[in-house]
C-alpha cells in the first residue's frame, strides 16, 4: 500500500520553508512504513534535543531559519546541560556551545522548556485514546500504557518533524488492533512482600522487556495499583531492556480493566510465569559491580524524580550527612516546587547534588572515575550507566542507596527487614 | 556475482571493501559517531570501521537516536559507502532522509534478502544508484 497524502499536505510539501522540510520527512518515514496516510496529532513530546553531534544543531536551525514552529503541544525531553546551573556538567567546548544552541533552536521552534523525561508528571497528559508524537522511550511507555494516549516510538528528528507538520504516519500503536496484549506475565506466584517493595517494579519491568521485547503484554496477578512512580519506574526499565512500547495491567492501566479485554478476547500466545528465581536472577543483572565494597557515587531520577519521590528521600535520609553524594535528578517543574519549600536548601546542605533538565547518563556530570562504582535504584540507570558513564552498577532500592551513601560502603537491607 | 536491491533511499552509488555484520547493531552507544568505528565491545564486529564501507545490517536494536548517530557519520564524511538491509529500518534510514533535506550528499541504501549477504563477504563491492549490487574488479 503507498502512502497518499491529502492536497493540503502535498502543497505544504512543496514548499522551500522549514514546514516543508518538516512534512517532506513525515511523508519520507510514512512511505517507508508502509503507511497509507498521515493523522492529525494533539501533541509531541521530543527528545531530538540531547546533542549527539554537530549535525542535530545544523538541522534544528534550519528549521528556525526556515521559520518552522511547532503546530501542536511540544514538551522537551532532557538536554545536554543543567540550564538551572544546578550541577556541573563537564561538556567541553566547541561541544558545549553547540549543545547550547541546539537547545535554543528548539526553544525557538515554540517547544515549551520542560527538559524532563517525566513530561506526564509535568503537567502534560495527552487525553485517552488521542494520537501524539512522543519520544524517549519512557515517556513513550508511560503515555501508551498508562495515560492510554497513542503513540510510536518517534526518534530525533521525526519528533520535532511531526510537532511542526501536526502528523504522524498512520501505523503500529496508533492502530487499535495493535495495541491488544499478546502476551501474559503473571507475577501471581511472588511473595506479596515482594511485590510491595519497592525495588518489584523496576526489577520486574527490567525482566518484562527481556520476555516480551517488541510485543505487548499484560501484566497479571498484581493486588492493587502501585501508583504512578511505580508505573514509571517498571516502564522505564521495560523500554531498556527491550523495545516496549505498550503495556498493560490487569485492572490498573485504562485498555485492561481486566486480562481478557487486553487480550481482546483470543488466547494469548504465550504466557510467562514469573517465579522468584527469574525475579532474583533479573535483579541479579542489574547490578555489574560483582561483590565490591566501594561506591563512588549514588545516582537516582531515571526517569526524573517526582517531588513524592524527594519526599521519600529526605524521609530516609533523616537529617544525616552523606558521605558519597547522591546525584538525583529532576526537571525544573519539581525544582520550582524544591526552592519553594525549601527542600531543594536541606537535601543540598546534607551533600545531595540535584541535578535538573538533564542526566547523569545523557552527559559527563559524574567524575571521571577509573572502575567506579555508581549505586542506583533505577532500573533504567542500570542499564545505560555502564556503556555511558563508564561506572560499574550495584543496584539496590532506595533505602540501600541512602544508607550506602551515608556510610560510604555499599549496604543492603534484607526484604521485609 | 551481482544481484539487484530495492532502493529503500536514493543516494549516491557507492564502492568499497564489504562489511556483512554477524549480529544486530545499536547505533547510539554501539558505533562511534566520530569515526564510524564499531565500539560496542559485546558485537562480534567490535574494532572495525564502518566508515566507506559497504554495510551490510542484519538489523538494529536499541535506542531511537540510530538516526542522529548516522547523520552525524553523513555529516563528518565517515559514513559507509552504501547500506543494504534486509528491511526498511525507518529509525536508521531517517539519518539519511533528513541528510539528505540539508544538502548533504547520502550513501544509497538498498534492500536485499539477508540470505543473500554472505556471500559478498570480503569482497570489493560496487552499489549502484538502482541498486545493482556488483563485484568490481
Amino acid at each position: 500500500m503507498s502512502l497518499a497524502l491529502t492536497a493540503d499536505e502535498r502543497r505544504i510539501a512543496g514548499g522551500a520553508d522549514g514546514a516543508a522540510m518538516a512534512m517532506r520527512i513525515v511523508a519520507e518515514s510514512a512511505s517507508l512504513l508502509g503507511a497509507p496516510r498521515l493523522i492529525p496529532i494533539a501533541s509531541a513530546h521530543i527528545d531530538g534535543a540531547l546533542y549527539h553531534g554537530d549535525s542535530g544543531t545544523l538541522f534544528a536551525e534550519r528549521l528556525v531559519e526556515g521559520g518552522a514552529q511547532v503546530a501542536v503541544r511540544s514538551t522537551l525531553n532532557v538536554g545536554a546541560l543543567d540550564l538551572m546551573g544546578c550541577s556541573r556538567v563537564r561538556l567541553e567546548e566547541p561541544q558545549r556551545s553547540m549543545a547550547r544552541r541546539m537547545m535554543e533552536a528548539y526553544r525557538k521552534l515554540g517547544c515549551e522548556q520542560s527538559w524532563t523525561c517525566a513530561p506526564y508528571q509535568a503537567g502534560h497528559r495527552p487525553a485517552f485514546g488521542s494520537d501524539v508524537a512522543w519520544g524517549e522511550s519512557n515517556a513513550v511507555v508511560f503515555c501508551n500504557s498508562v495515560l492510554g494516549a497513542r503513540t510510536n516510538r518517534y526518534g530525533d528528528f521525526l519528533d520535532i518533524a511531526c510537532a511542526i507538520s501536526g502528523r504522524a504516519p498512520d501505523y503500529g500503536l496508533h492502530l487499535k488492533e495493535n495495541r491488544r496484549a499478546t502476551l501474559v506475565f503473571d507475577v501471581s506466584a511472588l511473595p506479596p512482600e515482594f511485590l510491595a517493595s519497592e525495588i518489584a517494579w523496576p526489577v520486574l519491568g527490567s525482566l518484562y522487556g527481556r520476555e516480551a521485547g517488541n510485543a505487548v503484554g499484560v501484566v497479571t496477578g498484581i493486588p492493587r495499583n502501585p501508583g504512578e512512580d511505580a508505573l514509571k519506574a517498571f516502564g522505564a526499565a521495560a523500554a531498556s531492556s527491550g523495545a516496549v512500547g505498550l503495556f498493560h495491567i490487569d485492572g490498573v492501566t485504562p485498555e485492561a480493566p481486566d486480562a481478557e479485554t487486553a487480550l481482546g478476547g483470543i488466547t494469548a500466545e504465550i504466557t510467562i510465569l514469573v517465579t522468584a528465581a527469574m525475579v532474583a536472577s533479573a535483579q541479579a543483572r542489574l547490578s555489574t559491580a560483582g561483590n565490591t565494597e566501594r561506591i563512588d557515587a549514588v545516582a537516582i531520577g531515571s526517569p526524573h524524580l517526582s517531588l513524592d519521590e524527594f519526599g521519600a528521600l529526605q524521609r530516609l535520609m533523616a537529617g544525616r550527612r552523606l558521605a558519597v553524594p547522591i546525584h538525583a535528578c529532576t526537571g525544573r517543574h519539581v525544582l520550582a516546587e524544591l526552592d519553594r519549600n525549601g527542600q531543594r536548601k536541606a537535601l543540598e546542605a546534607l551533600g545531595v547534588v540535584i541535578v535538573t533538565d538533564t542526566c547523569v547518563v545523557v552527559t559527563p556530570i559524574l567524575p571521571d572515575s577509573a572502575g567506579g562504582v555508581l549505586m542506583t535504584n533505577s532500573g533504567k540507570f542500570a542499564h545505560y550507566a555502564p556503556g555511558n558513564t563508564g561506572y560499574a552498577v550495584l543496584y539496590g532500592s532506595l533505602a540501600d542507596c541512602v544508607e550506602s551513601a551515608v556510610t560510604g560502603r555499599p549496604v543492603f537491607a534484607r526484604l521485609g527487614s | 556475482m551481482s544481484a539487484r536491491g530495492n532502493i529503500l533511499v536514493a543516494g549516491k552509488p557507492g564502492q568499497g571493501p564489504a562489511l556483512v555484520l554477524s549480529a544486530p547493531i545499536s547505533f547510539w552507544g554501539g558505533v562511534d559517531p566520530k569515526s564510524g568505528r564499531i565500539a560496542d565491545v559485546r558485537h562480534p564486529e567490535c574494532g572495525q570501521s564502518m566508515s566507506g564501507k559497504v554495510l551490510f545490517l542484519p538489523g538494529t536494536i536499541g535506542s531511537s537516536s540510530a538516526s542522529a548517530v548516522l547523520m552525524e557519520l553523513v555529516h563528518a564524511g565517515h559514513a559507509p559507502a552504501a547500506l543494504v538491509l534486509h528491511e526498511p529500518d525507518a529509525i536508521l534510514l531517517l539519518g539519511l532522509i533528513v541528510a539528505r533535506e540539508m544538502g548533504w550528499e547520502t550513501p544509497v541504501a538498498v534492500r536485499l534478502p539477508r540470505e543473500m549477504f554472505a556471500a559478498f563477504e570480503g569482497r570489493q563491492l560496487q552499489v549502484g544508484a538502482d541498486g545493482a549490487i556488483s563485484v568490481s574488479n
